[in-house]
C-alpha cells in the first residue's frame, strides 16, 4: 500500500517566517494530520511538548493515543516502535538527547535494520527516529555527540540530516512516508535559533529526500557538509570571498544512502574538497565521502581529500567544545592547505 | 523484617493487586496516587510534625544514634541543602551552564550517606549530591561537571564514590559487577562485609540496564544495596507512567526483598539503610529500597516544571520537609538551640561563600585535556592528532 502523499496546507496555509524548532513541529503536525497512523513516542514528547519543545501541543492536539509519553526505557521505545510498525502504525520516535540513543542501539541494528530483509520483504518497518545531535549548546557529558556514522555503516537504515527550517519542515514529513526506516538528524543548537528563521511555503513542493543539494556556488575549492556543519561551511564560504576564493558549499542532507552526483560533479570542477563534519573522523562520514571521491574523481583532484572533524576524543567538557567543533578558521585552514597543495 | 526471607515472601496488602484482571489505566492511577502518601508500608521514624514514632523492626539500626549524631544529621543536611541552593545561584548568573538541584531529597541521601562505611562503595546517578558529601567531596568538586570544565575530579576509587553516571541505568549493572567482585574477593560474610549502594530514580527503573542490574546482583547474591529515589517525577513523567505497582515490589519479582522508606525521613533513611547494608555484608543481597521523597525543585535549571505539575503538589510536599521536621525535633526535646541552630546557618553561609568564591576562581580548562587519559595505554595517532592541532593553534598565540 502506497503511502498517502503529503497533505497540502491545513495548519500552515500560509507563507511563514519560522524557526527549525517550529518547523519541525509543523511538519510533525501535518504527517499526523495526513496519515492518522502516524504516532509520536518518546520521553516528554506529551505534556511538556520534549525537552526542546519540537513536539510541543501535539499531544494536546491529537491526543495521548497518538503522541505518547513512554516509559523511560530507549531500547523499550525502538524495540516497541518496530511492534507498531509490523501492525501499520509509522511511529516517529524522539530520542531526547544523541547520546541517549545507544541503549536502543540493538533494536535499531539488530531489527529496525533487517527486519525488511529478515522477512523477504514481507515486513516494512516504516518508522523514524529522530536524534537531536551535535553540540555548540555548553552542555554536560552525552548531549553533543554526532553518533551518524554508527547507522550510516548499518545496512538496512536511512540517514538523512537537516541543515535548515525549510529542509526540517518537509524532510520529516518526507522521512514519515517514507517505507523504511529512517534516523532523522536534527541540529539541536539551531532549533530555536531566530537568525535562522526562513520562510515556509507548505504550498511549494519540496526537493526528493534522499538527494544532496549545492547550496552555494563556487569554483575554487567544495565544502561538503551537513547538519550543523552546513552554517559553518557556508559562513567559511562567506569569509573566503573576501580572500578572493570562491568556495562551493554542498549540503549532503542524505547520509545514506549517499547521494554523491552533486560532489562529483562539484569536485571535477573545483579539484578540491574539504569535508566539514562534528564527528569524530575516524571510519566517519568523511571517510566514506574521502573514499569514494578519490575513486570517481582521481584524475580531477588537485588536491588530497581534507576532513575538518571533531577529534577523535570522547566530546569534551562545554568549556573545551569551542575547540572540538570544526569552526571557520579551521575550516578555511584546510582549504588553504589544500590550495598549497 | 530484616530478615531477607519474610521480604522473599511478603504478604499481599492493600495497593494495585499484581493477580487481578488487568485495571485500567485510570484504576491504576487512581490506585497510586492514592498511595502518594506512601502507603501503610512506609518505614518512617520521625514524622512531618517532628514526633518520633516506634518502630519495632527498625529503632534497632539507629538506638545508638546520641543527640550528638543526630545534630550531625541536621547539620548535614542543612549544609547539602546550603550548597545546592548555591550552585542553583550561580547558575542562574551564569556561572555554571547547567544544575541539577537536589532540593527535598536531602534526608533521603544523607541517611544512605551516612550509613555507608568508608570500605563501601557508591555508583551514583547524577543528582546524589548529598551522597557526595558523606563521602567526603566538598561541593566544589562537583561545580566543573556543571561549569563544564570536567566530568568530575574527585577520586572515585579513594572515596569509593564512583563518577556521576548521566545515561539513565548504566551505572545499576556497572555497581552489580562491583559488588559481585566484592564477593568474589570474599569481603562479604560478616559484621565486618563490604557492600555496595547504587543510585537511581523511579524513571530510571523502567530502563534494561536496572532490570539486568536486578538480575544480576540477584544471581550473584551480590552484596548490592539498590537505592531507588523516588521523587515522584522523572522530568515531566510521574511515575505511574514507570509501573503499575509500587517500586519496591518489583524486588520481589527479581528474588530479593524490596522496601519502602519516608525518603524525607532522615532517621528512617539511616536505619532501613544499615539494614539493608547489613543484609548484603553477610551475604543476604542484594536489597532495593524505594526513598519515597519528592524533586522540590526543577529537573535541571533548564526545566520548567509549571508546564507539567501543579503548584499544590509541591506545597503539599513542603509540609514533609525533610530538614524542618529534624529541627522541630531536636529544638522541642531540648537537643538544641537557637545558638546551635544559628551557629549551623552560620557554618552554610561560610561554606556557601567558599564555594562562591571557588567557582569564580574555577580556571578553564587547558585545549590538550580533551586529549588526555583517552587510552590507557599511549596512542600515537591520537597523540599526532594533538600535536598537529596544537601547533595548529600556536598559530594564532596564546597558550593551550
Ligand atoms: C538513557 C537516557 N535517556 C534519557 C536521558 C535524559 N534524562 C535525564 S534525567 C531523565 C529523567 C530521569 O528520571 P529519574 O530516573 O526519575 O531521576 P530523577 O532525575 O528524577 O532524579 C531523563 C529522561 C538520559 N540522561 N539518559
Ligand atoms: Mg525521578
Amino acid at each position: 500500500m502506497a503511502a498517502p502523499a503529503i497533505n497540502k496546507p491545513q495548519t500552515a496555509p500560509a507563507v511563514q517566517s519560522l524557526t527549525m524548532g517550529k518547523a519541525l513541529n509543523l511538519g510533525l503536525r501535518a504527517a499526523m494530520e495526513a496519515d492518522p497512523k502516524v504516532l509520536v513516542m518518546g520521553e516528554d514528547v506529551g505534556k511538556l511538548g520534549g525537552v526542546f519543545r519540537i513536539t510541543d501541543g501535539l499531544q494536546k492536539d491529537f491526543g495521548e493515543h497518538r503522541v505518547l509519553d513512554t516509559p523511560l526505557a530507549e531500547s523499550g521505545i525502538i524495540g516497541a516502535a518496530v511492534g507498531l510498525a509490523v501492525r501499520g502504525f509509522r511511529p516517529v520516535c524522539e530520542i531526547q538527547f544523541d547520546g541517549f540513543v545507544f541503549p536502543g542501539f540493538d533494536q535499531i541494528v539488530s531489527q529496525v535494520a533487517k527486519l525488511h530483509t529478515r522477512t523477504q520483504g514481507r515486513v516494512k518497518v516504516p518508522m523514524v527516529i529522530r536524534i537531536p545531535f551535535g553540540g555548540g549548546i555548553g552542555a554536560v557529558e552525552h548531549h553533543s555527540e554526532s553518533p551518524e556514522s554508527y547507522f550510516a555503516h548499518t545496512a538496512g537504515l536511512k540517514v538523512v540530516a537537516c541543515s535548515n527550517a525549510v529542509d526540517a519542515y518537509w524532510m520529516i514529513q518526507q522521512a514519515i512516508r517514507c517505507d523504511d526506516p529512517v534516523l532523522f538528524f536534527e541540529p539541536k543548537r539551531y532549533y530555536h535559533s531566530a537568525a535562522m528563521k526562513a520562510e515556509i511555503d507548505p504550498a511549494a513542493t519540496p526537493d526528493p529526500l534522499f538527494a544532496s543539494r549545492v547550496v552555494r556556488t563556487g569554483t575554487t575549492a567544495t565544502l561538503v557538509a551537513y547538519g550543523p556543519s552546513v552554517k559553518v561551511a557556508m559562513d567559511a564560504a562567506t569569509a573566503a570571498e573576501e580572500d578572493g576564493h570562491s568556495l562551493e558549499v554542498i549540503d549532503l542532507r542524505t547520509l545514506s544512502p549517499l547521494d554523491l552526483g552533486p560532489v562529483f560533479e562539484s569536485v571535477r570542477k573545483t579539484g578540491r574538497m574539504v569535508v566539514v563534519s562534528e564527528s569524530p573522523s575516524e571510519s566517519s562520514i568523511g571517510s566514506e565521502l574521502a573514499a569514494r571521491v578519490q575513486q570517481e574523481c582521481f584524475y580531477s583532484l588537485e588536491a588530497p581529500v581534507l576532513r575538518v572533524h571533531g577529534f577523535d576524543v570522547p566530546y569534551p567538557p562545554a568549556k573545551l567544545e569551542e575547540h572540538f567543533l570544526p569552526d571557520l578558521d579551521r575550516v578555511l585552514d584546510a582549504v588553504d592547505r589544500s590550495l598549497a597543495w | 523484617m530484616s530478615s531477607a526471607e519474610q521480604w522473599t515472601h511478603p504478604e499481599p496488602r492493600e495497593g494495585p493487586a499484581a493477580t487481578a484482571a488487568a485495571p485500567t489505566a485510570e484504576q491504576v492511577i487512581a490506585g497510586l496516587r492514592a498511595t502518594s502518601e506512601g502507603g501503610p508500608e512506609l518505614v518512617q521514624l520521625l514524622t512531618p510534625e517532628g514526633e518520633r514514632v516506634e518502630n519495632p523492626e527498625f529503632d534497632r539500626y539507629v538506638a545508638d544514634i546520641t543527640d550528638e549524631d543526630l545534630r550531625g544529621l541536621y547539620r548535614d543536611m542543612v549544609l547539602v541543602r546550603r550548597a545546592d541552593r548555591e550552585s542553583n545561584a550561580l547558575q542562574r548568573q551564569g556561572q555554571l551552564g547547567i544544575w541539577v538541584p537536589l532540593l527535598g531529597q536531602e534526608a533521603a541521601q544523607v541517611g544512605a550517606g551516612r550509613a555507608l562505611r568508608p570500605t563501601d562503595m557508591v555508583f551514583p546517578s547524577y543528582r546524589e549530591h548529598g551522597v557526595a558529601w558523606c563521602r567526603g567531596i566538598k561541593p566544589e568538586e562537583l561545580l566543573g561537571i556543571f561549569r563544564g570544565t570536567d566530568n568530575g575530579t574527585w577520586d572515585s576509587v579513594a572515596h569509593r564514590f564512583h563518577p556521576y553516571t548521566i545515561v539513565i541505568g548504566n551505572q545499576v549493572l556497572n555497581a552489580a559487577g562491583y559488588a559481585m567482585g566484592q564477593r568474589f574477593e570474599g569481603k562479604v560474610g560478616d559484621d565486618d562485609g563490604e557492600a555496595t549502594m547504587c543510585f537511581f530514580g523511579d524513571g530510571a527503573t523502567s530502563q534494561g540496564d536496572v532490570h539486568e542490574g536486578f538480575v544480576w546482583a540477584a544471581v550473584y547474591d551480590a552484596p548490592l544495596v539498590f537505592f531507588c529515589q523516588n521523587n515522584q517525577w522523572a522530568i515531566s513523567e510521574p511515575t505511574e507512567r514507570q509501573s503499575r505497582l509500587p517500586l519496591y515490589q518489583r524486588a520481589r519479582g527479581y528474588g530479593f526483598p524490596g522496601i519502602r522508606v519516608d525518603g524525607n525521613d532522615v532517621l528512617a533513611s539511616l536505619a532501613v539503610s544499615r539494614w539493608a547494608l547489613d543484609e548484603c555484608r553477610h551475604g543476604n543481597g542484594p536489597v532495593l529500597i524505594e526513598a519515597f521523597t519528592y524533586r522540590m525543585d526543577a529537573h535541571t535549571t533548564t526545566d520548567d516544571p509549571t508546564r507539567y505539575r501543579l503548584s499544590d503538589e509541591l506545597e503539599a510536599w513542603k509540609l514533609k520537609d525533610p530538614i524542618e521536621r529534624v529541627r522541630v525535633h531536636l529544638v522541642r526535646h531540648g537537643m538544641a538551640d537557637q545558638d546551635y541552630l544559628d551557629s549551623v546557618q552560620a557554618d552554610a553561609d561560610k561554606m556557601a561563600a567558599e564555594l562562591r568564591e571557588y567557582c569564580f576562581n574555577m580556571p578553564d580548562p587547558p585545549v590538550r585535556q580533551m586529549f588526555d587519559n583517552v587510552y590507557a595505554e599511549p596512542s600515537p595517532v591520537l597523540d599526532a592528532q594533538r600535536d598537529e592541532f596544537l601547533a595548529y593553534l600556536s598559530a594564532f598565540g596564546g597558550e593551550h
